[in-house]
């Protein structure tokens, strides 16, 4: 049984990392791409964000005073079981997040939609979102906590078969284009690309591909690795750097995931997470002990399957 | 790496004489030193649409408007604790811009984005303004540590901490990029001039979506998904 104190107090651990400590995998990206700039500007921004990144962990303050919307993606092995069951594991995490929000401090964001309501502590309904997923084997919990900037760098677009690949850059290019200037996409950042499923699973798709994958990582289809990687070299090729200013860096690495979709279509979403990239993750085991890491490890071969049956060992 | 030495750095004060407004110039570097406020719509409302009378003495503390909510908590001792502070997108609060130059005299607009060369020849060239933008965006915890104390907070309750009128005491708050000159001109814009002529080559070998959507037609009689 995986102790509730252990999930909330590592709750409150991830909520303060994800805010305060870029991950290794984006800081090196993001460094090779201040080695690449040939724009001034582009490159001066760069410099601030690298000194951003040390002053926010030697002062332990936010990175970014927008602190995003926080969300957790939470996953399981097959035999893990929570004290006080799920019901108790989403307080919990609502709980931590209240918590975390007024002590690291966290700015308050979530508002209600018409009556812009604030509990001052990123509580509402349904908000923080919480997404679940489950792996064959282990007793453990594993827990991602992102916190999402929420206004700008994300479309979507409903394409059909006919508009093929060229289809896929032309409004991989529009996205970046549009959000990209004044900077608005907070790039260069890690796109997520949504490919088919249906509106909402394509959206799903997209900001996990955004969220949950480290720089670096490939999808294992080796066409789609290709397009990965020629996506990331097209929006490296606009001519515009971080903040709209002219330059080259855009795209710090570009992950697709795909769901299987209706037979006429190839839905598609763009996400472009920020140039905080705030994520941390932990696995917790019923002995309460706590691993913390930065890899989500979200994407597994079971979290990709294409058959009906999976063994369970 | 480009080198940024040809950068110009600039120390200013946030009640600014309008000379030294015009010795900016598009792409300086600003670090800003005084009293800051934020205020953003929920002010604006209060302020411009509302006529509520400002809860302090405007110019002259402070003509220096943030578009921003910090991260802030209150302490048990009920002084704040600002973690790190990040600039919204200010093209919202345009129509705003001239009411409030005129109840609050502010000389610096700080925020994110920028407005477009239009509006700064319309509501900031008469009122002697000019646009600061935040660098990033993001780069909160260095903003943060150029907030050296929360002086005063007012509407708290009825605006909630992000909408809240915040007043800092700055030193070094930076970086800042001007954005905007006493004439009116947009570096973004200017950017994205430079952009554009060579987006026709980036585009070419793709062709349009198979269906249209609003926004790419103004034919209402269009069929579009």
């Amino acid at each position: 049984m995986i102790p509730i104190d252990v999930v909330h107090s590592t709750a409150m651990t991830l909520m303060e990392k994800a805010a305060i400590e870029i991950p290794d995998d984006y800081l090196a990206g993001i460094k090779s791409a201040a080695d690449a700039e040939e724009g001034d500007l582009s490159s001066f921004v760069l410099q601030s964000m690298l000194e951003n990144y040390e002053t926010a962990k030697d002062d332990r303050r936010a990175m970014c005073g927008d602190t995003g919307c926080p969300r957790w993606y939470v996953k399981m092995g097959n035999e893990a079981r929570i004290e006080g069951g799920p019901v108790s594991l989403e307080t919990t995490l609502r709980r931590a997040t209240a918590q975390a929000t007024n002590e690291i401090p966290l700015r308050p964001n979530r508002v209600h939609p018409l009556w812009r309501t604030d509990h001052n502590n990123n509580i509402g309904i349904q908000a923080p979102e919480i997404e679940f997923g489950f792996e064959p084997e282990g007793d453990w919990l594993d827990l991602v906590a992102v916190h999402k900037g929420g206004l700008f760098g994300t479309d979507y677009r409903m394409l059909f078969p006919s508009d093929g690949i060229e289809g896929i850059k032309r409004f991989f290019l529009d996205c970046l284009i549009a959000f990209g200037k004044r900077g608005l996409a907070c790039q260069p950042a890690i796109l997520g690309i949504g490919l088919g499923g249906n509106k909402d699973a394509c959206m799903v798709h997209g900001k996990r591909a955004a969220c949950l994958r480290v720089v670096g990582d490939r999808n294992p289809d080796s066409e789609i690795a290709e397009l990965e990687l020629e996506l990331t070299e097209l929006g490296n090729s606009i001519g515009m750097g971080a903040m709209g200013f002219v330059g080259n860096s855009m795209v710090i690495d570009t992950h697709i995931e795909v769901g299987y979709c209706h037979t006429g279509g190839m839905q598609m979403s763009f996400h472009a997470f920020c140039l905080s990239s705030r994520r941390a993750c932990a696995r917790i085991y019923p002995d309460g002990r706590v691993e913390y890491r930065t890899d989500p490890r979200w994407f597994t071969p079971y979290q990709r399957r294409e058959t009906v049956e999976w063994p369970l060992t | 790496m480009a080198s940024n030495m040809k950068l110009k750095k600039v120390s200013l004060s946030t009640t600014p004489d309008e000379s030294a407004l015009r010795s900016l110039e598009l792409g300086n570097i600003v670090y800003l030193n005084g009293l800051v406020y934020s205020a953003r719509e929920g002010a604006y409302i209060k302020v411009v649409d509302e006529g509520t009378p400002l809860p302090l003495d405007l110019p002259e503390l402070s003509a220096a408007n943030f578009h921003c909510s910090p991260a802030a908590a209150k302490r048990p001792d009920g002084s704040y604790d600002v973690g790190a502070v990040s600039a919204t997108a200010s093209f919202r609060f345009r129509k705003w811009m001239d009411g409030w130059f005129r109840a609050s005299g502010a000389r610096l607009i700080m925020g994110k984005g920028g407005m477009s060369s239009d509006d700064y020849k319309r509501y900031f060239v008469p009122n002697n303004a000019i646009y600061l933008t935040t660098v990033g965006y993001g780069t909160g915890a260095l903003l943060g540590r150029g907030v050296k104390r929360v002086r005063d907070v007012h509407w708290l309750n009825e605006l909630g901490i992000a909408q809240a009128m915040w007043i800092l005491e700055v030193e070094n708050l930076g970086p800042f990029i001007v954005e905007s000159d006493m004439n009116g001109n947009s570096l973004f814009e200017r950017e994205n001039e430079k952009i554009s002529a060579g987006l026709a080559k980036l585009y070419e070998g793709t062709k349009p979506a198979v269906l249209k959507r609003f926004g790419e037609t103004d034919d209402r009689s269009d069929e579009l998904i």
